[in-house]
């Protein structure tokens, strides 16, 4: 306890996961402050579940080795059970039983006494918004819900590191907005966090430091901001009072940043991305003096879409990734 | 950055929410958190296997459905085994009944184990499989705890297959005493049988695979013994299938102990059937849980 209590939460040594010839988790090596947020960031398929269910001890590594807050996941996996939580990717409730007596089955399965977890258990939902909903079946629950409980059962008995494997995915956008607070609120009461996820924006949200992971490999890590600097200085943004003199715009910001100018979908929109900073009060300038009359201009970091696209080649993986596929299936099913 | 972001663009939904109705929740959670007594002592072995039953028990309050495979499954099989095969297999329904009971008795409760797996197989496909595996308890906790669970279900089918045994003509000449010594020796065998089902359940992919797997071994257990009919008449080869059939020990030994003979190197057959069942499957069950991807 003494001796790993300096170790970071995860440090990773050339970690190998593979199912059949598929190699799922490809040599990754990673070191996990203890403390903040640690986003794992990458599409689908592309091997962030693997990982975690290494860490969390569920899976044996293939190869390399991996030791979390200390200890060897291979050799000491219960030491690591009783300080860990892990919220995986689907609700991981008895959907069949009640709100809280799903939270008094884990309490119990903790050490809690009966007492004791029922307890503990009306506090949790409280805290979490949900004691009206105590003895409702988790399947009547709505997907906000039921994450909600998902992430109050890890949280049973506080523990030092939690795991949530895309604990966003498929839930509303307000529900989304509860879970990051909760998120933001666990990791001040001194947990530290590590998160998977295939939204961008949440890893730039949350996340103190991320890792981009894509085809079981690392391709980079750092904080956002370090990221985001590593494909260029940012992206500018403007908007023209008239439609009209949209052109013109386009043509001295081409002139005056030496960039390409992108025309969007809004008639009065312009956009560019910058490879250096300097030169946009020239444009900004410029325009004035061309009599312009500019509604919106501001200059801004990449989003992480931008950094994903840098970074692999491939446009985002969300979403984008997903539609034409869906194409194929029904081309092959005719 | 010198030209600070002006206005970060309205991106609908990502942003920090306008209305701040969610706060004060960040602050019960931080006071929660704070609150714990750290962890308490971990729940050993009899406790989490015992949490693990009682988890089996509220399904059956939540979904009192799946009951009918121990209520009115149990009640169709002796009724229309007893009346479709009794006259011609032994003369009389009444003769029978006295041959068929202990038989069905057998058969059904070991048919009814092989939903067990089903449910661990359910477990499986859901997220809640992983949690369990996360918690720092002793692991085959959550198999043994779903088989003590399923005893209610084999209890109370085996209840309903001899009260309805009785209203046909059944009568036991060993009494309530052998009655209830043959019930509880079934118990013990159908949980060391379970380990089998739970073993395929962790290594098939589905519920209907699992069902299936179950099916193909649970059918020559059952019609290759002597649960329905004397094996005096079957080929030599089947007779001696049917000897070392271990369904065929414990009908036997149930008739014995109802009929209250008491013979113990039968009874001590049985338990060794358990003891093998119990040390060859429950290893490799959890040497597969351990690793299941």
């Amino acid at each position: 306890m003494i001796a790993s209590s300096d170790a970071p939460a995860v440090q990773t040594d050339g970690l190998v996961k593979r199912f059949g010839d598929e190699v799922a988790v490809d040599g990754i090596d990673l070191t996990i402050p203890r403390g903040g947020i640690y986003g794992v960031l990458g599409p689908n398929g592309a091997g962030k579940t693997t990982a975690i269910r290494m860490l969390a001890t569920l899976l044996r590594p293939d190869g390399g080795r991996a030791e979390v807050l200390g200890h060897d996941v291979a050799a000491e996996p219960a030491v690591i059970r009783e300080k860990i939580s892990l919220t995986g990717q689907f609700a991981s409730m008895d959907e069949d039983l009640t709100g809280i007596e799903n939270l008094v089955l884990f309490g119990r399965l903790q050490g809690f006494t009966s007492k004791g977890a029922r307890a503990r258990g009306y506090e949790l939902l409280d805290a979490f918004g949900l004691t009206d909903a105590a003895k409702r079946q988790v399947k009547k629950y709505s997907g906000g819900m039921r994450r909600r409980l998902d992430i109050a059962s890890s949280l049973l008995v506080t523990p030092e590191l939690l795991f949530l494997d895309e604990p966003t995915t498929g839930i509303d956008p307000r529900s989304r907005i509860q879970v990051w607070d909760i998120i933001r609120t666990v990791v001040d009461a001194g947990t530290t966090v590590v998160l998977t996820t295939q939204y961008l924006e949440e890893a730039d949200e949350l996340a103190d430091r991320l890792v981009v992971i894509d085809h079981g490999k690392v391709i980079a890590e750092g904080t956002p901001s370090q990221l985001k600097s590593q494909i260029g200085s940012g992206a500018l943004k403007m908007r023209v009072a008239e439609p009209s003199d949209r052109e013109q715009a386009a043509r001295i910001l081409g002139e005056t940043l030496g960039a390409d100018v992108v025309r969007e979908a809004d008639p009065t929109a312009l956009s560019a991305r910058l490879s250096t900073d300097s030169g946009a009060s020239a444009a900004l300038l410029a325009l004035e003096e061309a009599g312009v009359a500019v509604e919106s201009f501001s200059l801004g970091q990449p989003n992480l879409d931008e950094v994903f696209l840098a970074l692999t080649g491939r446009p985002q993986p969300d979403g984008a990734d997903a539609a034409p596929h869906a194409e194929q299936m029904q081309e092959t099913a005719r | 950055m010198s030209t600070e972001t002006a206005s970060r663009e309205a991106e609908p939904q990502l942003g920090r929410p306008t209305d701040t109705s969610v706060p004060p929740e960040s602050e019960r959670i931080r006071m929660v958190l704070a609150g714990s007594d750290g962890r308490p002592r971990r729940a050993g072995p009899v406790t989490a296997s015992v949490t693990y039953g009682w988890r089996a028990l509220l399904k059956i309050k939540h979904v009192p459905e799946q009951l009918f495979d121990v209520t009115v499954f149990p009640i169709m099989m002796t009724v229309m085994f007893t009346y479709i095969f009794g006259g011609a297999l032994a003369g009389s329904v009444d003769q029978y009944v006295q041959w068929l009971i202990p038989g069905i008795f057998v058969q059904t409760l070991v048919m009814v184990t092989m939903y067990t797996g089903l449910t661990l197989n359910r477990d499986i496909s859901k997220g809640i499989f992983d949690r369990f595996r996360s918690l720092p308890t002793w692991r085959p906790a959550q198999l043994v705890g779903a088989l003590l669970g399923d005893q209610v279900r084999y209890v109370l089918a085996g209840v309903i297959i001899l009260a309805v045994g009785f209203v046909m003509g059944f009568r036991p000449d060993g009494g309530a005493v052998g009655v209830v010594a043959a019930f509880l020796m079934l118990l013990v065998f159908s949980f060391s049988l379970s380990w089998i089902w739970t073993m395929i359940s962790l290594l098939v992919r589905s519920e209907q695979a699992a069902m299936g797997v179950s099916m193909f071994i649970l059918m020559p257990l059952m019609f290759a013994s002597n649960i329905f009919v004397d094996p005096e008449t079957m080929p030599d080869w089947l007779q001696a299938a049917v000897e070392v059939n271990p369904v065929s020990v414990v009908v036997t030994t149930v008739r014995e102990l109802m009929a209250g003979t008491y013979d113990l190197s039968s009874v001590g057959l049985v338990a060794l059937c358990c003891a093998v069942l119990v040390a060859v499957f429950g290893p490799i069950s959890m040497f597969i849980y351990n690793r299941k991807s």
